[in-house]
């Protein structure tokens, strides 16, 4: 009959009413900035660089391939590489980033910058709480804002720093005995014995 | 002690006026008055859009605004002060003059309204023989502020919209003035004074409204789906639909115009509310006979009040009609059935006291509703759509 789904609706939405003055379990809302969910872990805001050891400026990961620079779609990175080399985690002299800016006003969270690292040095933060007053300084990050710990990375993503860090253990033995492969065959080199010397004919007739 | 309480504002202002000399005594009367309810009811609506909003949130088990103020009920100050500085634009082609007007004449004309309505006993301020005559005319000159709004602007948002309300509110115009038309011929008086008076009667305990008789409680239903339909409010808010015409007639509105529209949307509301407890449920008069101490103002806003939390409760449940079921409610089953609810009046008014007109005029009103509802609102005859060239 005509009106019958209107007054079901209106006894649904009265039940809304009353019921959520009574269970607080009706209300789904959380007052944010005095309550706050706990972060979900695979929750991805910006970028960040990770670093090894205390030191962030010399345990920066990034080796300033600028792969990430090239792939980002809204062109958000800028790098600059360092004329010098210094020596990474894995012991071999790298390049470094002098600049790292990431413009986090023009930044889309697409984390592809993290997909194409092969050195698993940028990885994604969860802090959402970004807003400033100065709208071009403030959102321009550098490298000293952009650098967080390994332990930070192990403490917001646990499940994904354990594999990484599995992916760099991997990595450090593969070159590990890459190296030792290029000490021995230096040492046999060296203990081989010389080859004879041959003089030149006509010398000194 | 009660009559004084029931006739302070009366008296308040009879002490007032004294202070004056003689002469100015009517003008003075009448301007405090105007004062009155030019103050009081948009106080009114800034109470409303707090209430409406938390008993949104409510209904859909949300918490609703809580930051500002005590349980967040300073909220519509914030927003005062927020749609005061805000910048007032003016569309490039639009006309100018008109688009300036288009507010003030809708707050203007809603606000004359409020002349005519009783709000407690000898609480209004023109005591119209033809109250209700002057009450429509009104309600309907705000459509051409509507339609000024919309064409004004030189928008195509707020052209469709404008459209959309006037076709809408000429349809339910009619309704809603043929089922007033009811009150009328039964209480025999256009003046709203006397349609209170009429219902302010008491058999044992129980009132004479005219919402307890089979023809008043249809005409009552209709009169509210018409006024629903008036005052553009959810499930017949077409004319705003913020989802398809951003905002409707207001879209080129900003700042404190737009803030008038939104004031002058809510003024429509309490003053076709508070027409509609005057024809129906009473005006100021008392719902039992033991109750009649209670200060007859407060009846009066109290059922004010109800029918604007209906009015938010609706808003909360139903969807928003489609244009063409719109009018087909209104021209095949709301329009016919006002009319035949005449007809039932009539024979109302014509069977004389006793049980056999309720029963007559109860089935026949039934039997009407079951019968106009199945035939003329009957979709049978769409059947589902096929798309020869999809297939």
């Amino acid at each position: 009959m005509l009106g019958e789904g209107i007054l079901k609706g209106m006894a649904e939405t009265a039940r809304n009413f009353v019921g959520s003055y009574f269970s607080a379990e009706r209300l789904t809302t959380v007052e944010y900035p005095e309550v706050r969910i706990a972060p979900i872990e695979a929750a991805r805001v910006f970028p960040f660089l990770v670093y090894d050891g205390g030191d962030w400026e010399a345990g920066l990961r990034c080796v300033a391939c600028q792969i990430c620079e090239k792939e980002c779609p809204p062109k958000c990175i800028f790098i600059e590489k360092s004329k010098d080399k210094k020596v990474d985690a894995l012991g071999k002299p790298q390049f470094y980033p002098t600049r790292f800016d990431i413009d986090v006003s023009v930044c889309m969270s697409c984390q592809i910058c993290v997909e194409v690292c092969p050195f698993e040095a940028i990885k994604m933060n969860n802090e959402f709480e970004m807003a400033t007053d100065d709208r071009f300084g403030g959102l321009l990050l550098d490298r000293s804002q952009l650098a967080k710990s390994n332990e930070y990375y192990h403490q917001i993503h646990p499940t994904e720093a354990a594999r990484v860090e599995v992916h760099l253990a991997q990595e450090k033995a593969k070159s590990d005995a890459k190296v030792k492969v290029a000490a021995d065959a230096a040492v046999a080199k060296a203990a081989a014995p010389a080859p004879p010397v041959v003089k030149p004919v006509g010398e000194g007739v | 002690m009660f009559t004084t309480l029931d006739q302070i504002f009366i008296i308040l202002r009879g002490w007032l006026v004294s202070f004056l000399p003689l002469c100015m005594r009517t003008a003075v009367g009448v301007l405090m008055s105007v004062v009155t309810i030019v103050l009081l009811f948009p106080a009114l609506f800034a109470l409303t859009t707090v209430f409406e909003r938390k008993g949104l949130g409510r209904i859909q088990n949300r918490l609703g605004p809580n930051r500002v103020g005590p349980f967040g009920f300073l909220q519509p100050i914030a927003d005062g002060i927020k749609s005061l500085t805000k910048e007032d634009i003016v569309p490039l082609s639009a006309n100018a003059p008109v688009h300036f007007l288009a507010p003030i004449v809708l707050v203007v004309a809603v606000f004359m309204g409020f002349a005519v309505l009783p709000m407690g006993r000898n609480m209004v301020l023109v005591d119209m023989d033809a109250g209700l005559l002057f009450f429509f005319a009104m309600g309907a000159s705000t459509e051409l502020a509507v339609f000024m709004a919309g064409w004004s602007s030189r928008n195509k948002y707020s052209l469709l919209g404008a459209m959309r309300a006037v076709a809408q509110m000429i349809s339910y115009e009619v309704v809603l003035l043929l089922s007033s038309v009811a009150v009328v011929m039964i209480s025999g008086s256009l003046s709203l004074t006397k349609i209170v008076e009429a219902q302010n009667q008491y058999t044992w305990c129980l009132p004479h409204w005219y919402i307890f008789t089979p023809w008043g409680f249809a005409g009552f239903i209709m009169y509210a789906i018409a006024a629903t339909a008036e005052t553009n409010r959810s499930p017949f808010d077409l004319p705003e639909g913020e989802s398809e015409l951003v905002a409707g007639y207001h879209t080129e509105y900003s700042g404190f115009k737009f803030a008038l529209f939104f004031l002058g949307e809510y003024l429509a509301m309490f003053s076709i509310s508070g027409l509609g407890s005057t024809l129906f449920l009473g005006g100021w008069s008392a719902p039992f006979s033991f109750l009649t101490w209670v200060p007859s103002w407060i009846w009066f806003f109290s059922k004010l009040m109800l029918s604007i939390f209906v009015f938010i409760w609706m808003r909360g449940t139903l969807p928003r009609l489609r244009q063409d079921q719109l009018m087909n409610f209104a021209w095949k089953f709301v329009l016919p059935f006002t009319l035949l609810n005449l007809m039932v009046t009539a024979l109302w008014r014509f069977m004389g006291d006793g049980w056999q007109r309720w029963v007559a005029c109860s089935v026949i009103l039934v039997v009407a509703y079951v019968v106009m509802a199945s035939v003329s609102l009957s979709r049978e005859h769409i059947k589902p759509r096929r798309y020869r060239y999809a297939e």
